[in-house]
């Protein structure tokens, strides 16, 4: 448990940091490091990291849009199409952003278990 | 086992990765396009207009005051930096829309958004818009370096903008369609002036005039299409005396036209892009001060067209509404004149078949064989090859339609002759005309100007009104051009132009205004052939009609005369429809919308019926009558409105009443009204169906639609205003008076505007879209004319570009 904690807010920190220097798959390169380096179980391998950066990226558009009054978030909203709602863009954007990141830690889980045998 | 799990979870991760950063068909990447660092939500915000800006190049500093209408009071110290400025500021509110129409211009869309613009692609360049715009630009090189160096100015100030942006910066637009913006050149300022040529002087229908002239033949064809109507209220007053010109019209030639069968041409210009514009003199006006407006009609877009602006130097100031991409103010005023423009819609466009040799090296011309020269067009296309088109060129010009576009001729093709592709020196009349100072500065301003031909609305502080209609045209033999010519008889060459002090003009008339709203510029007493190129004729005799009815007028007036929903169209035929119409026939749901249109005082306000009904009985009836015109296997013109309901009214047993799908039965005018008007009811019940009633507003229901194809995200729909096409508040669906002025010529002047969108460019800024309200509602934002670079009131903000070092 102890581990899922550390895992889920050093790969927040991790993204926020690289997101300087790398463009948006930092996120991806930030989980397979939190992989690597903070190991997990099972289902957590995938979940921890998603669940890191769903709400990194959902929390971070919340605080872009909220201080514009939604004023694009509800445009795209109508453009992808989510109904014009700006929170389901931002849980949308979460989802992206966690996906890529959750996938990437699965392969670095995977290499690092044979890295270490 | 633990071999195959890594490989199917990298498999996974690449692949996701690949998902996420590419634009899979019209998705965009979707990882480069949500992410909070780069994508989109960077774009959720309000311009920054405050603070120091350092742009390499300005000789000296310049400010920039923004009011509350995010408009730009700029005050540079000389003219290269005013126009650097003014690059600048344009590139950081409207970047996308600036680039992206002089891509629309130029035949370059397959770069952005792939194989399915190459059609648009290839007609624009055979159109010859970058051959047109390398003419501008040579011809500046050779005659004007001092204007061509402000283009670079205006080039250097874009291209300071852009090298400051990072990829997260980019606009929203850029991000959809994942591409990046590209250094700005003078050549595409160049393109962005042949836009708005092709936009308001690129319509013809000379081809389609060839196939109605040999289908119907002449005596026909000239009751269809005369040069004039039998009304006529010009652009210049009918009582003027031309007596001054002394060089006469070229005499006709025995020529013939050619009666080719012409199967698909180029897709035209919006027929409806036009405008108004009048001014009254002081004698007619309530404070004895000369009035102006001008409200250019054009595609309700956004980005809007217009960028308002304030450019001043110390030995100018000039306000009004600038066109991204073109520099200075384009409809506006200074301290001391104020100009506006409408469409002078004349002919200048023919078209010539020519006939090469065997390897189409040479074509035929005055017995002999000259020469073709080649332009290879190379079209880039997204994620394919490029695509190269070889357009051959002829002493008239680019050969458009040939073997290889829109034609099956072997050895033959229509070349065509545009003024357009004349080169000059258009820039350089709208920065004279933003220093200009009185009349004679304003007629030095006018000779630079080529095409489009337009209006010019004139007044000054010093009570003088003008109005002169400018361009370079032609000086036609009777009849020229007005179909497809033999391309190899030098007779049927433009054989000289109008020399430019001929061109029709009017200065301070004793009616005490001018007026124009693409109108037939002049009467049949011009000296010179004018070609009827579908003239408007309702809104200028509303607009005479209002200047004639009473003794005085104000600002007040002028507003109302804007938003003047009267269709005087409806009301010339309505009541002849009502009365000849048999009535005997009628269900009780039509006899409805019979009593509904019969109440109706022919005003094109929101919550009438009147209009809907009349819009869907007149034209189920336009296409009755024209049904002889439609064909798929041809193109075909079909006649003026005006002209239409002439024909109605007066010939009403001519054939072409009749329906050629009824065999056995002979339809007259009457017998049509009424059939038009149950095809329109059943439309109309269906309409109500669908929306529940069919007001005017729901009906039309007008959008400013998004560059894009009116990306519905992008896009406002359901615009309450009245008006109409031929109205003099001529909005239409998505077509209308794009920027409304009125300038009161007091010292200094004060003026109103207001536009059909809004200073920023970026959907994510509440400046986007924020006229529009106001627009619709009729009402007017008050022009702040600052007279010197200290802010007043009105100013919210203050921004300061200093020069690099």
């Amino acid at each position: 448990m102890k581990n899922n904690i550390i895992n889920f807010f050093a790969t927040i920190f991790l993204a926020f940091i690289l997101s300087f220097v790398l463009p948006w798959w930092s996120v991806m390169t930030a989980a397979l490091i939190t992989s690597l380096f903070i190991p997990l179980k099972k289902a957590s391998v995938f979940f921890v990291p998603f669940l890191a950066i769903l709400v990194f990226w959902a929390v971070y558009s919340f605080i872009l849009s909220s201080s514009n009054d939604y004023t694009l978030a509800k445009r795209i909203a109508v453009l992808l199409p989510l109904g014009g709602n700006p929170y389901v863009l931002m849980l949308v954007t979460g989802i992206v952003g966690g996906l890529a990141a959750g996938i990437t830690a699965v392969f670095g889980k995977q290499f690092a278990a044979l890295a270490v045998k | 086992m633990k071999y195959a799990k890594l490989i199917v979870s990298f498999v996974l991760t690449i692949g996701l990765f690949f998902t996420l950063n590419t634009k899979l068909g019209s998705i965009p990447p979707i990882g480069k396009f949500l992410n909070p660092y780069s994508g989109i939500w960077q774009n959720e915000s309000t311009e920054s207009i405050s603070g120091n800006v350092r742009i390499p190049g300005l000789k000296d500093k310049v400010t920039v005051h923004y009011d509350d209408q995010l408009i730009p009071h700029v005050f540079a110290q000389n003219e290269s930096d005013l126009y650097k400025a003014q690059g600048y500021l344009t590139a950081k509110h409207r970047l996308w829309q600036l680039e992206f129409q002089t891509f629309a211009a130029s035949g370059r869309l397959s770069e952005i958004i792939g194989e399915k613009a190459l059609d648009y692609d290839r007609t624009e360049r055979r159109r010859g818009m970058g051959y047109g715009a390398d003419q501008a630009i040579a011809y500046m090189e050779k005659y004007d370096k001092e204007t061509l160096g402000y283009i670079q100015d205006y080039a250097d100030g874009v291209n300071a903008y852009i090298s400051q942006l990072k990829p997260e910066d980019y606009p929203v637009e850029y991000k959809l369609l994942d591409y990046k913006p590209e250094a700005w050149t003078p050549k595409k300022t160049a393109l962005l002036l042949m836009y708005m040529t092709k936009m308001l002087a690129g319509n013809d229908n000379d081809l389609e005039y060839t196939n109605t002239l040999r289908l119907l033949g002449k005596d026909n064809f000239d009751l269809l299409f005369p040069d004039f109507f039998d009304i006529t209220d010009p652009v210049i007053p009918k009582e003027t005396d031309w007596s001054f010109i002394n060089v006469p019209q070229t005499p006709l030639p025995n020529s013939k036209a050619v009666l080719d069968t012409i199967t698909e041409t180029i897709s035209k210009p919006h027929p409806d892009n036009g405008s108004n514009n009048w001014a009254v003199s002081g004698s007619k006006s309530a404070t004895g001060n000369p009035i102006l407006a001008n409200d250019p009609h054009l595609g309700l877009n956004l980005p809007s067209i217009w960028f308002v602006m304030q450019l001043s130097t110390p030995n100018h100031n000039a306000f009004g509404a600038t066109i991204p991409g073109a520099l200075s103010v384009i409809s506006g005023f200074n301290q001391h004149i104020a100009w506006g423009e409408t469409n002078a819609t004349r002919d200048v466009i023919d078209w010539y078949k020519v006939e090469f040799n065997e390897d189409r090296t040479k074509y035929k011309y005055d017995g002999q064989w000259k020469d073709v020269s080649i332009r290879v067009e190379d079209i880039k296309i997204r994620g394919k090859e490029n695509y190269k088109d070889t357009v051959l060129y002829t002493h008239h010009g680019p050969v458009v339609y040939d073997k290889n576009f829109n034609s099956d001729m072997e050895l033959a093709g229509y070349a065509m002759k545009w003024i357009g592709h004349e080169g000059g020196n258009n820039q350089k009349t709208f920065l004279e005309l933003n220093k200009a100072k009185n009349y004679d500065d304003y007629v030095q301003a006018l000779q630079y100007w080529n095409a489009p031909a337009q209006n010019f609305v004139f007044a000054s502080t010093e009570g003088d009104i003008a109005l002169w209609i400018q361009g370079k045209f032609p000086n036609k033999w009777e009849g020229q051009g007005k179909f497809l010519m033999d391309g190899s008889n030098p007779e049927n060459d433009w054989q000289s132009y109008i020399p430019q002090q001929f061109n029709a003009h009017t200065k301070n008339p004793e009616r005490g205004f001018v007026s124009s709203a693409n109108q037939h510029p002049v009467d049949e007493n011009y000296p010179y052939y004018v070609f009827n190129d579908g003239y408007e004729t309702y809104r200028n005799r509303v607009i005479n009609d209002y200047f004639n009815s009473k003794e005085k007028f104000s600002v007040e007036d002028f507003k109302n005369l804007h938003n003047n929903n009267y269709n005087l169209k409806a009301a010339e035929i309505v009541p002849y429809m009502l009365e000849h119409m048999d009535t005997s026939t009628l269900s009780k749901e039509e006899k409805v919308i019979y009593n509904e249109i019969k109440t109706w005082k022919f005003n094109n306000d929101i919550n009438e019926v009147g209009p809907s009904i009349f819009r869907q009985w007149y034209g189920k009836l336009y296409n009755l009558v024209w049904d002889e015109l439609d064909s798929e296997e041809l193109e075909l013109d079909s006649p003026f409105t005006y002209q239409t309901i002439y024909l109605l009214k007066n010939h009403g047993d001519h054939k072409f009443m009749d329906i050629v799908e009824t065999e056995d039965k002979v339809e007259t005018a009457k017998d049509l009204f009424l059939v038009a008007f149950k095809e329109a009811s059943e439309r109309l019940i269906e309409i109500k169906k669908e929306k529940d009633d069919y007001t005017w507003l729901k009906y039309k229901a007008t959008y400013a639609g998004h560059l894009l194809q009116a990306l519905p995200a992008f896009s406002r729909f359901d615009i309450p205003i009245g008006g109409d096409r031929n109205i003099v508040n001529a909005t239409s669906e998505n077509h209308g008076p794009s920027w409304r002025m009125i300038v009161e010529m007091s010292s200094p002047p004060t003026a109103i505007g207001i536009y059909p969108g809004g200073q920023s460019g970026n959907p994510g800024s509440k400046y986007y879209d924020n006229f529009i309200d106001d627009w619709a509602a009729g009402k007017y934002h008050q022009l702040n004319f600052l007279q010197s670079n200290q802010p007043t009131d009105a100013i919210m903000s203050t921004q300061t570009l200093t020069p690099e070092n």
